[in-house]
């Protein structure tokens, strides 16, 4: 195994011999002229989020705080899920009565099982990115671990307008903190899973959940 | 201004009528035109389909005939790509540090006929007339080489009694692509089937380009169905008065 | 519904990374341009998509500082690789994964066979992932006993047919919705099936459910990996991803050794590029960057590994121009606007990189010399469309015409005497010594127009001899008239000396 590397290592030195031994990798310049934080007032921010996360076929709200506790109970109801999974670090106040809540914690991790057969899930999130319509998920407060989000068929997710970022970069400088500190896993969800491998045609749903449900609160 | 006709060998053998009209409307224009007869070719088919090494002397050959002009006109834009966009290619196989620096100082100066009319001496109208239908093919190193952009159809739209008429899907490809045509002929064939139809939608009576090399290829389909539809080079219709 | 295990009906055919020799590009293009349905198919599907992708690109005020950005990092990463390479192999190590490497296809099998076998696995889920069907893993797994199951949709069409990848992205784009239903019902054994695509896309969620539950063993690509913190990144669409990266306690991801990307600041550059240019949207429906193993997190796999690929990549390294095409971030953007691909579809390239970048990617990968790879980098027509889309900015033309140069001078350095003799070689060197020279250019100005007598009729040529005849196939072909330009001028130098010009150079 370790000759494998030394080898292939060799390899990679002889052919870039061109390259001078004194260079840098800084030394190779890289021009980062695109635009790195969005100046954009911060209601018309939260608007595009809203506008361009409903493009991609996710049902979104927007609501104050006093009404997210109805509106959960609400979009459960609709949707008719009777099993939700609940990540650590949910508010209570946001588990409405009557549905069967499933715990997952570090002590008791719910299986795969039992995840896969639950109604649907319910988290905060890390961030919004409203450039791209996208949530996302760092495995932090209110979040859970990965799979919490994947097997039920159903994902209601609270964004905060706080929590909303212009643009792409945006999103990479805060995360940069969770990753390189503890190493925590990152998901990008922007809409519910799709495919358009049949004749390009887009299909909402495949293996994640297949509805996707965000709440912004302001 | 002073410049050098480079004609290109495919012209100069297949298509003199286009080179005729780009002296007469160089010179119209009031350009003095030289033709450096030990011209002969850029080397750009036998470099792009591989053969390399024998391009060289015919870069150096380039070199030594176009050298001392201040600028160089072609009515082809895949010659001009060549010499402008590969040339320092062929210096680095060669391993020539003079030629390197002799083919980029000599790139700077060659123009293909429509950017060196519209970009480099400012002249959209150059009074033309040419009372016909025209659609216009913009050929890819045209295009996406040399980035001469719209230099060709700012001159059209000036010629008097034309009826300039756009062509659908113009920036694809014909499938001509110089060896490509003959050596994966039947892909060509399917490339140039599509835009033989755009041109045929446009119910143009002639199809217009840059290049001679596409235009060949885009006419000889044109022909094969016995479409009724010519293709003319672009000088062609530029160097068209209503005198003559 | 009941759910058989499948048996696909036949064997792939090899392609540039199989043993055995493949065809070239102009014989299977010959088939592909004669199948009415894939032109079909194939058209709408690259149509469609070009202009999806020109409407997100023209979003983006800073698209071509982006473009740069990712040019300048992965040339930074490359001239610097195996740097990065031992910095990757430190972070993720410390994040208490695994780091192997691979020289070569074998190498890279045989160490991901061995990892599922030290997990007693009879059963492999995988995602997409093209380094995997370089190596030809499936098969190889198939031989161990260990079957893998693709779970990517288009990958499981094809798998189940038998068949080979057309589309970096699409793989599946030669099949239509009523070959998929009767492939689904064949082969999954469903009954009532509709040809509605969420019908469809529904059979195979219910399939392989049951696959991403059980499997003991996960098998990744990688679209980037972090050097700075070992943070691996796989951008899908469907789900599959995250369920193989996130459900299986064991995780393989095999990666080229160019995949490596300096930090993680450097995702703001290519996480915006590739979403755009591959699938035309502002962002996929799902990325999943991991780092390491769960650690007793509880969150993913408790055993990461990590395959570092070479085979053939440090080859296409050491060439100072073909470099380049490692900077291939695999968005196909370049296939959607070919237009020899768009025409002829994946499978006439036999080499699991079809377009534009597999007719530069493969050559270099498996070496020059042999025919069929030899002919890719002439399946173009050098339009230079592809440069244009390309979000790293590779220059494909250059590097097309580059290897047309190597190729070339390989068969006439090492083909022997037969390379000499080869009839194109034969042509082009008398026409080279014919074009240094002005005497015998114009002599053979005069031989072509007098020579042609034979093949001219009423001012056309309609049929070429020889290798030549492609051309007069389809496209009549103008005579070669009796007075050049060059004897146009000369006359008139004489006639009209009022002009002004001149006819200098005369020698």
């Amino acid at each position: 195994m370790s000759a494998a590397r030394e080898e292939i290592l060799r390899r990679v030195r002889r052919s870039t011999r061109d390259v001078p031994g004194a260079e840098h990798p800084d030394d190779v310049p890289v021009e980062r002229g695109y635009r790195k934080t969005d100046d954009t007032p911060r209601p018309e921010i939260v608007e595009r989020f809203a506008e361009r996360t409903a493009e991609y076929k996710a049902k979104v709200s927007r609501l104050s705080e006093a009404d997210l506790p109805g509106a959960i109970r609400d979009a459960l109801e609709a949707c008719g899920v009777k099993g939700l999974v609940v990540p650590p670090g949910l508010p209570e106040a946001w588990v409405p009565d009557g549905v069967k809540v499933l715990r997952d914690g570090p002590g008791a991790q719910l299986t795969n099982d039992e995840l896969d057969r639950s109604d649907g899930v319910l988290t905060g999130c890390a961030l919004g990115i409203a450039q791209t319509g996208t949530i996302v998920l760092d495995a932090g407060e209110a979040q859970g671990r990965r799979a919490l989000t994947l097997l039920p068929d159903y994902h209601l997710c609270v964004v905060r307008e706080e929590q909303v970022v212009g643009l792409v970069p945006e999103a990479f400088a805060v995360l940069r903190d969770t990753v390189v500190g503890e190493r925590r896993a990152v998901t990008f969800i922007s809409g519910p899973s799709a495919t358009s491998d049949i004749e390009l045609n887009r299909v909402e749903g495949v293996h994640g959940p297949r509805t996707l449900e965000v709440l912004i609160v302001g | 201004m002073r410049v050098a006709l480079f004609i290109t060998c495919f012209n100069d053998t297949l298509f003199p009528e286009t080179g005729r009209a780009t002296v007469e409307l160089l010179e119209r224009l009031g350009h003095e035109v030289a033709f450096p007869q030990e011209q002969t070719c850029c080397g750009q088919m036998h470099f792009n389909t591989g053969y390399q090494r024998e391009a060289i002397p015919l870069v150096r050959r380039f070199v030594e005939v176009f050298g001392d002009y201040d600028a160089v006109v072609a009515p082809s834009g895949s010659c001009v790509g060549m010499v402008r966009e590969l040339y320092p290619m062929a210096a680095e196989l060669a391993n020539d540090k003079k030629l390197l620096y002799e083919v980029e100082e000599l790139g700077d100066k060659v123009f293909e006929l429509s950017e060196f009319l519209v970009n480099k001496t400012g002249v959209t109208d150059v009074g033309a007339y040419y009372p016909h239908r025209v659609t216009y093919h913009p050929t890819c190193h045209s295009l996406r080489m040399l980035k001469v952009g719209d230099a060709p159809l700012e001159l059209l739209r000036n010629v008097r009694g034309i009826d300039l008429v756009e062509l659908p899907e113009a920036k694809e490809c014909c499938g001509f692509g110089g060896t490509f045509a003959v050596k994966n002929a039947d892909t060509s064939v399917a490339m140039l089937g599509d835009k033989l139809r755009h041109v045929l939608d446009t119910e143009a009576e002639i199809c217009t380009a840059g290049d001679n090399s596409c235009l060949m290829h885009i006419g000889g389909g044109l022909k094969r169905q016995r479409a009724g539809v010519r293709t003319v080079h672009l000088a062609e219709i530029l160097a068209s008065t209503e005198e003559r | 519904m009941t759910i058989i295990r499948h048996q696909p009906e036949k064997q792939a055919p090899p392609d540039a990374f199989s043993k055995g020799r493949t065809p070239t590009f102009e014989e299977s293009a010959k088939e592909s341009l004669a199948n009415s349905q894939l032109r079909r198919n194939l058209g709408k599907a690259t149509q469609t998509i070009r202009r999806k992708r020109a409407v997100a690109v023209a979003e983006m005020p800073d698209w071509e500082e982006l473009r740069e950005a990712g040019r300048a990092l992965k040339s930074r990463t490359l001239r610097h690789l195996d740097d990065y390479l031992v910095q990757l192999e430190e972070s993720v190590t410390r994040a208490g994964g695994q780091v192997h490497w691979a020289r070569d296809a074998e190498e890279a099998n045989r160490i991901i066979g061995g990892i599922a076998k030290s997990h007693d696995a009879k059963e492999v889920v995988k995602v997409k992932s093209i380094a995997t069907d370089e190596t030809k893993l499936n098969e190889y797994l198939e031989g161990e006993g260990i079957a893998a199951y693709e779970t990517d949709l288009a990958e499981l069409i094809i798998q189940l047919a038998g068949e080979t990848s057309s589309h970096i992205l699409v793989p599946a784009i030669h099949k239509n919705r009523s070959e998929i239903r009767e492939l689904f019902m064949r082969e999954l054994g469903v009954e009532d099936l509709s040809d509605e695509p969420p019908d469809l896309a529904n059979a195979a969620r219910l399939y392989l459910r049951k696959k991403f539950l059980s499997a003991k063993v996960g098998i990744s690509g990688a679209n980037f990996a972090v050097a700075e913190t070992g943070t691996v990144c796989v951008v899908e669409s469907e789900g599959n991803g995250r369920m193989c990266t996130t459900l299986p306690p064991v995780l393989v991801t095999l990666m080229g050794i160019e995949k490596v990307i300096p930090a993680w600041q450097d995702y703001e550059v290519f996480m915006q590029l590739l979403p755009r240019s591959s699938t035309a949207e502002r962002m996929n429906p799902y990325t999943s960057f991991w780092t390491g193993s769960s650690q007793g997190s509880g969150d993913g796999p408790e055993e990461f590994h990590l395959v570092l690929l070479d085979n053939g990549r440090t080859d296409v390294l050491a060439d100072e121009i073909g470099r380049q095409s490692l900077n291939c971030i695999r968005c196909s953007a370049c296939l959607n606007v070919c237009p020899v691909y768009e025409r002829t579809g994946g499978h006439a390239y036999n080499s699991v990189y079809p377009g534009p970048i597999g007719a530069i990617l493969t050559p270099q990968l498996v070496g020059i010399g042999q025919s069929g790879p030899d002919s890719l980098p002439y399946a173009s027509s050098l339009c230079g469309a592809c440069y244009e889309v390309c979000p790293v900015k590779i220059n494909i033309p250059q590097v097309l015409i580059h290897l047309r140069g190597k190729i070339v001078r390989h068969k006439q350095d090492e083909g022997g005497l037969m390379g000499k003799l080869d009839p194109e070689n034969v042509a082009m060197q008398a026409m080279g010594r014919i074009f240094s020279n002005r005497k015998l250019y114009e002599g053979a100005q005069k031989a072509a127009h007098i020579g042609q007598w034979p093949l001219a009729k009423n001012g056309t040529i309609h049929r070429l001899p020889g290798k030549l005849a492609g051309w007069t196939e389809a496209r009549d072909l103008k005579p070669v008239p009796e007075q050049t330009f060059r004897d146009w001028w000369k006359t008139r130098g004489k006639g009209s000396p009022s002009n002004g010009s001149s006819g200098d150079g005369a020698s």
